[in-house]
């Protein structure tokens, strides 16, 4: 028997109609490709964690592709925080405008990242996430979706290390319960996708923290007084209250030595989890020149605006400041020489 | 003495009109009635060169923040959000740069003016002396961030 891959489509927030269309057009044809399980969810951000989307997704024990209006990175670590854990599948899906584009720049440099946590616990399965912002033509997004499916098909999963191993009782009931719609080999009918709508969402907002990149330094519950933040069962930073953040604040994020901390929904590209950080292109960013208040700045006054509203007094640059500079001494190293060399060239 | 001082940028000289004042965001303020026209300095008009694009994102009669955001420019070599100076009253824009930006690159301190601003009671702007100096200070610095990115 064929191994089915399962496509879920996370839907936009809002009603927009181009969105509504690029996923109508989606589901209707993976409703019928007979190598597709296809499953429609909320706006992925937004499900709690016992939302009947969420609990769908938690059943899902094989290789899943997630079409979402978000980056890949928040897609991948707010399904990872809700216990939705897998590796790391490669999308060759690009935005649009990077196409044409893609020849002429040089990737940036990949910065270490030797000291991050990493993925705790990851089953040997593969999660895909699409952005479906990068392009507007279904067509692109069901090419890349049949590639994986292919792609999958050879990979075994490998069941016995679960068993064998120590599964999680969760786990161990997948296994012994399938649910119901993994044993129809009939496409799925319409109706239980549908049903998962009737639950409603409501707008949420709140970090999510990228493991890959995540140092455990613990600046952000530092900084936070929100008590968002808080520590899981082996010391690692854990977004424990989600919903004690203030929306619309990204102060954490700011100071994030790391920027392992996504808020999907924030208007700057870095913040919201796009992969690099710059996103002006070959164009030079001189905001910092034309007076741009540097990121501790903005993330004091934002933290202080939402003390103040909530009754509480600004405590400006006092509280849980970054103690990076003074903690860890500067040595000359390759980028500065690399820098040194630069500054003799002229401009 | 001459009216201008001399700031190099390389070989480039920019000059930096003694009869004016300046902000830290390399604008200069030229007093008008009881406000001032701003605009960029020669400095800032190097770094960007030809300016494509201006636009304001809040409306004339503003009373802004120190750093608030005001708007975007984007040329040839650069694309950068704008801020306020200081806190006060953004007053009126210059409308001829909105159809045609070219006069920010071809008369920087006279019809490229970007606004006027009436600062709040209070606020410090430099001396072109200490304008200069500023920009030494800053210079090393500079060159790193658009060689920083221009090698990313």
């Amino acid at each position: 028997m064929p191994k089915k891959i399962t496509v879920v489509i996370s839907q936009a927030q809002g009603k927009n109609p181009a969105k509504r269309h690029l996923e109508e057009e989606l589901a209707a044809t993976l409703l019928f490709d007979p190598d597709v399980d296809m499953s429609i969810v909320p706006h992925l951000y937004d499900l709690t964690a016992d939302h009947t989307g969420m609990l769908f997704l938690k059943s899902v024990p094989g290789d899943m592709v997630i079409c979402s209006w978000m980056f890949p990175r928040a897609a991948r670590w707010v399904l990872d925080r809700n216990g939705v854990k897998g590796h790391e599948g490669v999308s060759l899906l690009k935005p649009a405008a990077a196409d044409d584009e893609e020849e002429e720049e040089e990737p940036a440099p990949e910065p270490d990242r030797s000291n991050a946590l990493g993925g705790l616990n990851l089953p040997k399965r593969r999660i895909y996430c699409l952005d479906l912002r990068d392009q507007s033509d279904a067509k692109v997004y069901l090419e890349e979706i049949q590639r994986i499916a292919k792609d999958c098909t050879v990979q075994t999963v490998d069941l016995q290390s679960w068993i064998s191993g120590q599964p999680k009782g969760e786990q161990l009931q997948r296994y012994l319960n399938p649910p119901v719609n993994r044993l129809n080999q009939e496409p799925l009918p319409a109706t239980p996708a549908a049903a998962l709508l009737e639950e409603p969402t409501r707008r949420r907002w709140y970090p999510v923290i990228d493991y890959s990149r995540c140092t455990n330094c613990m600046e952000c519950i530092d900084f936070c007084l929100f008590g968002v933040y808080g520590i899981d069962s082996v010391d690692r930073i854990l977004v424990e209250q989600q919903d004690n953040c203030k929306k619309g604040c990204p102060a954490c994020s700011r100071v994030c030595p790391e920027n392992a901390i996504i808020f999907p929904e924030h208007k700057t590209a870095a913040i919201a989890g796009a992969e690099g950080g710059s996103v002006s292109g070959l164009k030079i960013d001189l905001s910092k020149l034309f007076g741009a208040p540097t990121a501790l700045e903005m993330a004091v006054l934002e933290r202080d605006t939402e003390l103040v509203a909530d009754g509480r007094d600004a405590v400006g640059a006092t509280v849980g400041l970054p103690r990076r500079q003074t903690e860890k001494p500067r040595t000359h190293d390759k980028l500065d020489d690399l820098m040194d060399s630069l500054d003799n060239l002229s401009l | 003495m001459s009216d201008h001082l001399i700031f190099m940028m390389g070989k480039f000289e920019a000059r930096i009109p003694t009869e004016r004042l300046f902000a830290e965001n390399h604008l200069w303020l030229k007093p008008a009635g009881d406000s001032y026209h701003v605009g960029f300095t020669a400095y800032s008009v190097r770094l960007l060169q030809d300016v494509y694009f201006l636009s304001w994102s809040i409306d004339p009669q503003t009373v802004v923040k120190h750093k608030q955001e005001i708007g975007e420019i984007e040329s040839s070599k650069a694309l950068s959000t704008l801020y306020a100076p200081s806190a006060g009253t953004i007053l009126e824009f210059n409308e001829q740069l909105l159809h045609d930006p070219s006069a920010i690159n071809t008369d920087p301190y006279e019809s490229g003016w970007l606004y006027t601003f009436r600062p709040a009671p209070g606020t410090a702007l430099l001396e072109p002396a200490a304008y200069v100096s500023l920009l030494d200070a800053g210079w090393e610095k500079t060159q790193r961030l658009i060689k920083g990115q221009m090698n990313d």
